[in-house]
Formats: C-alpha cells, structure tokens, sequence
C-alpha cells in the first residue's frame, strides 16, 4: 500500500501533511498549525459537512493537539463521530474522544450512552472499538453503567472481544478496585482461556493483583509455572514468535510475576526452579530479546528464595552483560548485579573493575545507574570513598531532581556509616554547600543536634572538640560568595552556641561575622532572624561570665535596623536583644543558660496550667467544651458530609434508557436523524424530576431556534450546566471520590526484595584472566569493594610487579595474624593471598605502588602517541589483551539485533557500526581524561589513606 | 502501570505521533516533549538508549530520522521496551511496507489503531503481528 493511497484522503490533507512535515522550526510549524485552526474553525461549523471529509477534520484536529494547540472547539464533533454506522469513522471518532478529552471531562457523559450500544453491537469490531474506547472514558462514576455489559463481554465468542473485556475489567480495577472486587474471580477463569492472546492480556491484571496480595494467589504458582513451561517449549502459535523467541514478552510477565509470587516462600520457589533453569539454558543470549528475557530471569531469581545452583548462573549471565561492549548490557549487567549482592554481597567482587569503568563512564545513565549500585552496597568500610564521589557528581550536574536524589543518599549514607564526627560535618557542609537549597530542612536540624548533642557517647572533650572543628569550617567557609539560606541559618546557630566556647575566637570577631552575614543576606528574613539570635547568644555569654559587651558600630547599625523591620518576628528578636544588654549578668545567665539547646522541654499538651480557669468559668455559668468528635445534633458537619453521600450514592446516575414507548420508532432512528445526546441519556432522580420536564421541553425549542451546529454546541454546555449539576456531580461526592482515588494509588506495596539472604557460597569464576589495569583503578577497587583486588593482581605476569609480589609474600606473616580474627567464608574465598588493601594502604607499601603509576602516567602526558602510555593507560585495549578481546567477541555487538532487518531501516545500522569504530579511537586514544585522572588518584588516596591514621577502627572493618 | 507514554519524534524533535496512558494537559505535554526530546536527541548512538527522567525512564530507539520514545516506570525491562519498539516498527512495516516518516503522518489513525492493540491500560497485551494487523486489515476492507 502507497503511502498517500488508502482511505480517500483529500489533497488538503495531504498538503497540510507536507507543510507540517517541511517546516524547519518550531515556529514555522506554529504558524502552519495557526493557520490550520483557523480553517477548521470556519470548515467544522459549515452545515452538512460529509462525513468523510469530518473524519479527515477530526485528523487534522489531532494533529493540532499533538502539535501543542488547543483544539477544543472541535472536540464535540469527536463526540459526535463515535455515533457514526461506518466503523472506520466510528472508530476514529472513539481514537480522537480519547486522545482529546480524560475520563472526567464533562463531554463524557455524551459518549456513555453511544459505548453502551456499541458494547451490544453484533459486529465484533464495533464491540472492540467500543471496549478500546471503554479503558480510556470510563471512570469510576460511569463504571456501573458499562459494568454488566462488559461482564457478559468476558464470554465472548471472539477471542478478540474477549481479551478487550478482560482489559476493561482491569481497568475498572484500576480506577476503583471496590467497584470490581466481585468480579477478580473471572481473571483466574481467563487465565485458562484457549486462545493464547488472552491469556497473556489477563497477566496484566494478575500481576496487578498480586502485587497487591500475594499470599492469595499463592495457588496460581503451579499453573503459571506450567503456562511458562508450554511457552519455552514454543506451544504457542508462531506468531507470537519474536525474533526466533518464543513469545518473549509473556515470557517476561510471568518471569516477573513468579519474583512476586516465589518471594521468600521455600515451597513456592521450589515449583520455579526447573523451568528457570530450563529458560536460563534455552535463551539465546546473541539477541536483544534474548538478554531481555535473561535478564528478567536474573531478577526472578534474585528475588525468589534462592537456589545456590541458579544463582550461579544468574551470576554468569550478569558477568556476560557487564563485560559486553553494548552500554545497554551493561547497564542492565549493573542492575542484576544491584539485586544479586542483596543475596550474596561477595559477587560484587569479581566484577569490581566493571563497575568502576561504569562508574567513569561519560554516559550519564551508565553513571547513575553504577551510583544507585554502590549506594546499596554502601558499608562502614567505603562510605568515605562512595559518598565522596557522589558529592563530585552532584556538584557536576545542573539536574535539580537528580540533585535532590543524590543529595539525599548523601546524607542517608553519611548519617548510617559516618566514620568520624569530622567526616561527617565535612561532608554535610559539602552537601549543604551545593545542594542546600534542594535539602530538606529536616537534615539542616539533624545537623545541627548532632553537633550539640555529640555522638551520644559521655565524652564531654570530644564533643568539645567535634564543636570547634565545626566552628572553625563553618567560620572557614563563611568566605565564599553564595551560599544557600539552609546552610547559613546552620552556620549561625552553630556560631551563636559555641562561638567562643573553646575561647580561640574573640566574641568580637564572631559578632562581626555574624553581622556581615545578616547584612551580605538582607532580603532573607530567616537568616536573618538566625543572625540576630546568635549575636543575642554571644552578648549573653559575654555578660555572664563578667565581661563587658561593646557592640560593635555595624552591629548597632544592624539592631537599629531590625528594630523598625516589617518583620514583628526580627523587631522582636532585636528588642529582645536591646532589653538584655541593659541586665546584669546573673539576670543574663538564666535567661540565656550556656548550651541550653540540649536541655529538654516538657509539654504540657493538656494545658492542665488552665484548669484553675475553666473551672471558675463553669461555675460562673459556662458551658463545658464538647471535644469535636463527641459533638451531634444538626450543627455537625462530618455527619452531615456521611448522610449526603450516602445520599449521593443511592440517587447516582442511572444509565439505562428509558423503556421504550411501543408505538413511537426506535431511538437509534432518531439519533441519527438528531445526533445529539437527548434526555433518555440519563435519568434523573425523582426529587428533581420537574425540572427535567421543563428543561426536556426546553430543548427541542431550542433546536429549532438555532440552525447552526454552533447552536447545538452552546445548548449542550446549557444542559450540562443546569441539570448536571445537582444529581450526578454534586461537589462533595466527585471531591472524596478524587480523595478516595489517591488513597488507593498510594497503597502500592512494593513486593518481593524480601528474599532472605541464607545461602553464603561464594561463586567465583577464578579462571578469568585478567587483564592489565592500572593501579589507580585497583585502589579504587580496593577502596570500593573492600577486599581481594589481590585475584587479578596476583595474576598479573608483568615484569615490573615483581618488587610488588615480594613485598606482598614478606608482609603475608603480619596479615596472617591480622586476619585471624576474620569471618571463615572469607578466608575460604582468598585461601592465599591477604586483603589487598593491606597492600594500597599499609605502611610499608605505599612506595611501591606511587613508584609506579605517576612516572608512567606523566609520561603519557608528555609523549602522547607513545606505545608505552598506550599500554598503561588504554585499561586493557593494547596489545596486552587479547584474551579480553576473546571474551568480549563472545557478546553481541552493540544494537544489532538479529535477522530480520528491512531495507528501510538498515542505513540506522550502518550509522551505528560507523559511530562504534570511533568510539573505539577514543578509547584508545583517551587522553585528556589524563590530567583528570591524575587528580582522582590524588583525590583517592587521600580519602583512602587518610583515615587509616585517624581511625584505626576503620581499618578493622575491613578485615572483620 | 508499564508504559506512561509513547512519542514518535524526527531528529528535529517534532512530535509524529503522542499517545499518553495517564492523562497529562496540554502544557504539561508540551513541557514534558520538549525537556525529553531535548534530552535524548543530544545522546550518541554508543551511549544506553535509556534515559532518566524524573521518577521514571525513557527508552528510546532511532530509526532512520525518526525515534521512538516509551516512558516506562522504574521496574520496568528496558531491554524489553527496547524489543517492544522494534516489534512496533515491524508490525508498522508489514503494513505499509518499507514504513517511514510520511507514512506514519498520512496515516496517523492506523499507527494509533495499532497501538491501541499493542498496549492498553499501560500494559503490553498483544505482540502477534497477525492479531494486531487484523481489525485494521478488516477495516481496510470495509470501507
């Protein structure tokens, strides 16, 4: 078929497709789309328009909207068209209705009654196009009025009709799961349908279901286990083949409603593991499909109650994704990994340099995907490592959202694993300093507690000492230009309290800073408040302790200004400040108590102090107060808000027609002569039934009066409006039922992830030869994971790593008693060699490893097409690995899926096989990423070092 | 849920083809198909063919001049998404035949026909080419 053939289309049309299709700009096309509106607006209201020429008006419509215009005054006559006999305009009247309007806009109401005789047609595709329909417009008001028509539907003698029922019925669950929860009994009869396309349609529902209640469909195990079974054995049609996978996509939903259903249940497991096992073997793991369907089992797997033998080869295929050239795999590779360490947190190990390539990876996705894995695999032995590099990113990123996010995970990490007080406060100022305004403000007064509370532990000096190294950063940072309100309030309270505690500082030298602070932020009243309250806390402890205050000239200037603020809340914290400077120092002491902020406040929630009062009023004649709750008679509004719904409930909308009058000729008759929704569309409930009358007699009068389509439209918003209201719409009721709606989307329970991690077998693949890495990445591997980078050292044949090898086997004695106290599985797992970070980070080896990498590296920096630096540098893309290069010809090329390409689309392949080769210049050539590296390894080693000396127990994590 | 959306855009991020599965006003598509089409046309064929974005992801494809973008919730097989796409474009292929961008704007209907038969309720329901193609093949016919 032609592209411009087929169904008749004008040469209007296709003009407009050209123009649109040509146009170079958005405004451009605005203007073209402008143009459009205003030539329908004149064609759709010309009388008797043909109906096939308003369909091709309806099409233009749509594009009017998908192009970002406003096409509402079209939208009645899409209403309109659902009416139509001819099933192409019908169901394009249906297409445009739901494009156009949602399931509560007030045009609905018009299209009910059409769905309803579309729902009876004897025409299945009418009843389809209908049930299509059905999923977008319903909603929970109108569901009733469909609700036994689709029921009936479910038994359908077309397959197609039926699956569209089941949907609907999903939909109907959906929106308002009380309206269906009768009717959930017919998913399970669905599920065993003959025709395989229903079947697969009702494991949306079920999985839906299940999500929300496992443990009912634990019965459904078996059967489920058993559909899979059929569908790899391809004993589906072939038509649901793809790609040479047999109907791959319901593959994945069962796969993944197995995870839900198999989680933390031994028994239920039991049934999934052959059939796992059996898709784990048949999958082809050349095609995209093929690695989606694997994926998907690694999931299942890791979420059910494990089984150490598919683990392991859950694990296999992971590491094939991780070490695939395609970012897609990889991606996917760190995902699984991010699941399977739930189970067994020693996976991770072997993938280590993976996951730091991810990691350094200038693909953003790759990058946060690598940073959601290290935030799960997050101990007390790499949090300075983690948290330090996600700082690095945040700062790099403009992405407010994404920002928040990591922000937060900062924060969560750094609250969790904190190694040291300083740590701590240095990271929460770094987080604070970059993303304060995207911080909650919760986190600000963790910080603050924190540091006047100390780490809970009785040791008055260190607490001290954790206070004035906050002073002194905070007095530090308080020189940069901008910083955010969160940030500077925390800086001013912290000032305030322990300012002069240790005495380094001179209360004048912290008032001034303080002033400086209010008078660099002026228009943030808050901070400001922060400032005058701090300035109030110094002058306090002054006076206290005898000395004599003398404020300052700016300081003055600053209190005379808040004085006549706008703000009453900094007037009277500066006068507060005035009256106690005019005290004497005992009066100033048990107003401002030194460290008053760790004292506890009792609340009297009971106001017991008012009693005494109360009860003079009641003996002088007052009446008692009623609590809320206990109040009745009519004045009672939450009683009264019931009764009306209940009200609402019992006189809802009525969707069925009125009995036909014998004599008069078939409605469908006068709907099509009129189509326009007449009063039988709905009926209205008795009390209001005289008014009905009148607005019924209103109407045909009204028809006759204005000829125009434009008439017919205005008429209609008159009936909604008067009559619509009081009896199917009443506020009250659509707003608790909105109400009621969020209820239910908010009770999504997150299943599965509840797999119970027992099994301790380590899974190693020992065989793998490693390629050479550069030192740089192995200590961040080290720093990272925590243990054995030692594995692809040890394997690593090059000359230059003997002096390396000897140091490792003279230290080995001391690691030995190091490590005696260690956990067994992991001796068991390293039977020769000592933690590697004994190696990065002990005292005797530093020398070794920074007399390597720096001289190598500053080479590559000088001569920059040296074959050495190509070596050293390319991580594994020299001449040093060609085993690597086996592996890697093991995995599918990037994007090529299998076969069956066409002609069309071939020229998108070719340009990504282009695009690959240079990228792989660029690997090979990576050399700006030099100094940069350089700088991380400077970075790294600091961290990595550093708290070695000041926190031995740090060192014992490692190894404990 | 699944599936939040699907948008068919050229490589000069004007929209084909838009179909929402959660209702979004006109502004908010507007906004969201610029920020979004921003976003993934700056990428490189190396790079995933997955996008952030939000609380949810992008998948996307590039076919010729014209790219295929699903929005999918967090917990959904980007990789399948991936497939799902390439089944559309199939499917679309068998139809018209060496489909293309024209196609798709004269007969923007049918694309969203078979759509409406491919996904519903978010939710991938049929991927026999044969079932998705035959109410359009019958239409075709009648009229």
């Amino acid at each position: 078929m032609g592209s411009q053939g087929g169904w008749g289309q004008s040469k209007e049309f296709l003009d407009l497709v050209k123009s649109i299709g040509e146009a170079r700009s958005k405004a451009e096309e605005d203007r073209i789309i402008l143009r459009e509106i205003e030539t329908l607006k004149r064609r759709i209201a010309e009388p008797d328009v043909p109906r096939r020429k308003m369909k091709e008006y309806l099409i233009r419509l749509v594009y009017v909207e998908m192009l970002g215009h406003d096409a509402s005054f079209g939208y009645i006559h899409a209403v309109k068209m659902t009416h139509d006999d001819s099933l192409l305009l019908k169901r394009t009247g249906y297409l445009a209705v739901t494009l156009f309007l949602n399931e509560d806009h007030d045009l609905i109401i018009l299209i009910v009654n059409t769905i309803q005789k579309d729902l009876r047609s004897d025409n299945y595709l009418v009843v389809c196009a209908a049930l299509t329909a059905v999923c977008k417009l319903i909603n929970e008001e109108t569901i009733p009025a469909v609700l036994p028509q689709v029921v009936e539907l479910l038994g359908h003698s077309k397959e197609a009709v039926r699956k569209k029922a089941v949907l609907a019925l999903h939909r109907f669950y959906q929106r308002a799961p009380n309206s269906v929860s009768h009717l959930i009994s017919n998913f399970r009869k669905r599920l065993c349908d003959n025709d395989p396309g229903v079947m697969g349609a009702t494991l949306c529902p079920l999985f839906d279901l299940i999500k929300e209640d496992i443990n009912s469909y634990k019965d459904l195990v078996v059967s489920f286990v058993s559909i899979l079974k059929q569908v790899a054995e391809r004993r589906l049609p072939k038509t649901y083949d793809y790609h040479q996978m047999p109907a791959p996509f319901i593959q994945i939903k069962l796969l993944k409603i197995l995870a839900l259903l198999g989680g933390g249940d031994k028994q239920a497991s039991g049934h999934m593991y052959t059939v796992l096992g059996d898709i784990f073997r048949k999958v082809e793991a050349s095609s995209n499909i093929g690695n989606a369907v694997l994926y998907e089992c690694i999931c299942c797997v890791s979420s059910i109650y494990p089984s150490p033998k598919l683990l392991e080869t859950a694990v296999d295929a992971t590491s094939r994704f991780l070490k695939s050239d395609s970012h897609n795999l990889k991606y996917m590779g760190i995902d699984a990994l991010g699941r399977l360490i739930k189970i067994n947190p020693d996976i991770a190990e072997e993938h280590q340099l993976a996951v730091i390539d991810c990691l350094e990876d200038p693909d953003d996705t790759l990058k946060r995907k690598t940073f959601e894995l290290l935030y799960k695999m997050t101990k007390s032995s790499n949090v300075e490592v983690i948290v330090d590099r996600m700082i690095d990113y945040m700062i790099s990123i403009n992405d407010n959202h994404y920002k928040t996010e990591i922000a937060s995970r900062c924060v969560e990490l750094a609250e969790q694993f904190a190694p040291s007080n300083q740590w701590f406060i240095q990271t929460m100022n770094k987080v604070f300093e970059h993303a304060g305004d995207l911080v909650n403000v919760r986190v600000a007064h963790n910080l603050m507690r924190l540091i006047a509370e100390g780490f809970g532990e009785d040791d008055e000096g260190a607490d001290s000492q954790l206070r004035s190294s906050a002073v002194d950063s905070y007095l530090h940072i308080l020189g940069e230009p901008k910083l955010p309100s969160v940030f500077l309030q925390v800086i001013c309270w912290v000032l305030g309290e322990y300012g002069t505690a240790d005495g380094k500082y001179s209360a004048s030298y912290i008032l001034g800073k303080l002033c400086d602070v209010a008078e660099a932020h002026s228009t943030d009243d808050t901070v400001k408040a922060y400032t005058t309250s701090a300035i109030m806390k110094i002058c306090a402890f002054e006076i206290a302790v005898g000395r004599k205050v003398e404020l300052l000239p700016e300081c003055q200037s600053l209190i005379d200004e808040l004085s006549a603020s706008h703000s009453t809340d900094l007037q009277q914290r500066a006068y507060e400040l005035q009256a106690l400077l005019g005290l004497d120092s005992q009066a100033v002491e048990s107003v401002m108590p030194l460290d008053a902020s760790c004292e506890d406040i009792e609340i009297d929630k009971n106001l017991s102090f008012l009693d005494s009062f109360v009860i003079q009023s009641i003996e002088k004649g007052a009446r008692p107060y009623i609590p809320e709750n206990e109040r009745s008679g009519m004045f009672n509004i939450g009683n009264f808000r019931s009764q009306y719904q209940h009200e609402a409930s019992s006189h809802s909308l009525r969707f069925e027609a009125y009995e036909l009058p014998k004599p008069s000729p078939p409605p469908t008759v006068a709907q099509v002569a009129l189509p326009l929704p007449t009063t039988d569309l709905v009926q209205m409930p008795e009390q209001t039934y005289p008014r009905e009358t009148h607005q019924a007699a209103n109407l045909p009068s009204a028809t006759h009066a204005s000829s125009a389509d434009f008439g017919v439209k205005l008429r209609l918003e008159g009936v909604q409006r008067k009559w619509g209201r009081p009896t199917y719409s009443s506020p009250s009721a659509s707003s608790s039922s909105s109400t009621q709606k969020t209820a239910n989307g908010a009770t999504h329970l997150d299943g599965g992830g509840t797999a119970s991690s027992q099994t301790r077998d380590s899974f190693y693949d020992s065989r793998r030869q490693q390629a050479e890495v550069s030192a740089e990445k192995q200590k961040l591997a080290a720093s990272l994971f925590g243990a054995s980078t030692v594995k692809s050292e040890k394997r690593q044949p090059s000359a230059h790593k003997t002096p390396k090898g000897i140091s490792t086997s003279t230290e080995k004695p001391a690691v030995k008693g190091a490590i005696s106290s260690s956990e067994p599985p992991k001796e068991k797992t390293l039977p020769s060699s000592p933690p590697p970070d004994l190696l990065d980070l002990g005292e005797p080896t530093p020398a070794s490893i920074p007399s390597v990498d720096p001289f190598k590296q500053l080479e590559g920096l000088l001569g920059p097409t040296s074959a050495p630096s190509a070596i050293d540098h390319s991580s594994a893309a020299g001449p040093k690995a060609p085993d690597l290069m086996a592996l890697y010809a093991d995995a599918p090329p990037a994007g090529v899926s299998s076969g069956s390409l066409n002609p069309a689309l071939a020229d998108m392949y070719t340009v990504n096989k282009n695009s690959h080769e240079t990228a792989n210049v660029a690997a090979v050539k990576k050399g700006p990423n030099l100094q940069d590296s350089l700088q991380k390894d400077a970075t790294a080693r600091q961290v990595g070092v550093t708290p070695t000396g000041n926190n031995p127990n740090l060192f014992s994590d490692l190894l404990g | 849920m699944g599936i939040r959306f699907i948008l068919l855009v050229n490589k000069q991020g004007q929209t084909r083809l838009a179909q929402y599965y959660e209702y979004l006003t006109l502004e908010e598509r507007r906004a969201l198909e610029g920020e979004i089409v921003r976003k993934c046309l700056a990428r490189t064929d190396q790079q995933c063919s997955f996008v952030e974005h939000r609380n949810y992801k992008i998948v996307y494809r590039r076919y010729a001049s014209l790219f295929f973008l699903v929005g999918v919730d967090n917990d959904e097989n980007e990789l399948a998404i991936l497939e799902f796409i390439h089944l559309l474009v199939e499917t679309m292929d068998r139809h018209f035949g060496n489909v293309c961008e024209l196609d798709i704007m004269f007969h923007l209907e049918k694309a969203h026909f078979m759509l409406e038969e491919m996904v519903m309720n978010g939710c991938i329901v049929e991927t026999s080419k044969t079932n998705i193609l035959a109410p359009i093949q019958l239409m075709d016919k009648a009229s």
